[in-house]
């Protein structure tokens, strides 16, 4: 199983955010927006969080906000959101965030390939740094290997 | 040999850091099936694991939720860094 597609109503570029919660509610707006998710899934991005801690800030910059999944997620989906000042979400190495990719997925065990795909990308240490320069959307698809439409 | 990766909800970064570790030990040429699982279910999928992989920030509540056990809880700073899960887990079990 590869990747879900990344529309471009998926991807925010240079978005400006005041604190984390914003962040991740901006990745979470891109998720409905795109057909994914039901609105509130936002708030269960943000209660990961609230409840975990910043443990999401997987890699110096790069934020995976998720939830498990529930009925407000429609179908598998991820969203990009370029943030144009960095947002601190708390963590003691990967501190500040520039990238929040938000995940989506309906099943814990199907996605798992998936993600392994995401990991492909983000095993090369400037994966991170170019994403956060990309002008555009096609661009970030680019990177990231993923298309357009399923 | 059996290793757990831990997150909060049990999806996307216990995933990462499975997918990882699975090649931080292809490259020690160790063989070990390793498990994801989220925090509430981390005393059950650990119970006969020797190494629990997770982030410093749930490191914490892992120690909790495992209470008194032989297995090793390592935190891994950058999931995506396989130097660095190769180096934690080389110490771990090597």
């Amino acid at each position: 199983m590869n990747l879900p597609p990344l529309p471009d109503d998926a991807v925010v570029i240079g978005a400006h955010a005041s604190d984390w919660r914003a962040a991740v509610r901006e990745a979470g707006r891109a998720l409905t927006r795109s057909g994914s998710t039901r609105a509130e899934y936002a708030d269960r991005m943000v209660a990961v969080i609230e409840e975990f801690g910043a443990y999401v800030v997987i890699a110096p910059g790069l934020a995976l906000a998720h939830a498990r999944p529930g009925p407000d997620v429609r179908r598998e989906g991820i969203a990009v959101v370029t943030l144009a000042e960095p947002v601190p979400f708390g963590h003691p190495h990967n501190d500040p965030v520039r990238v929040v990719v938000g995940l989506a997925v309906s099943n814990a065990e199907e996605h798992v390939a998936s993600v392994a795909t995401l990991a492909n990308v983000f095993n090369d240490p400037h994966a991170v740094g170019r994403i956060a320069r990309a002008g555009d959307a096609a661009e970030v698809r680019g990177l990231l290997g993923l298309e357009a439409a399923a | 040999m059996k290793i757990v990766a831990v997150c909060g909800a049990g999806i996307g970064t216990s995933a990462i850091l499975k997918v990882n570790a699975e090649r931080a030990l292809e490259r020690l040429e160790l063989s070990a099936d390793v498990d994801a699982s989220d925090l509430a279910g981390v005393a059950v999928a650990a119970a006969d694991a020797q190494v629990i992989l997770t982030s410093t920030e749930l490191s914490g509540a892992v120690r909790e939720a495992i209470g008194r056990s032989y297995t090793e809880v390592v935190e891994v700073v950058n999931y995506f860094d396989v130097d660095e899960i190769t180096r934690l887990l080389e110490r771990s079990l090597g």
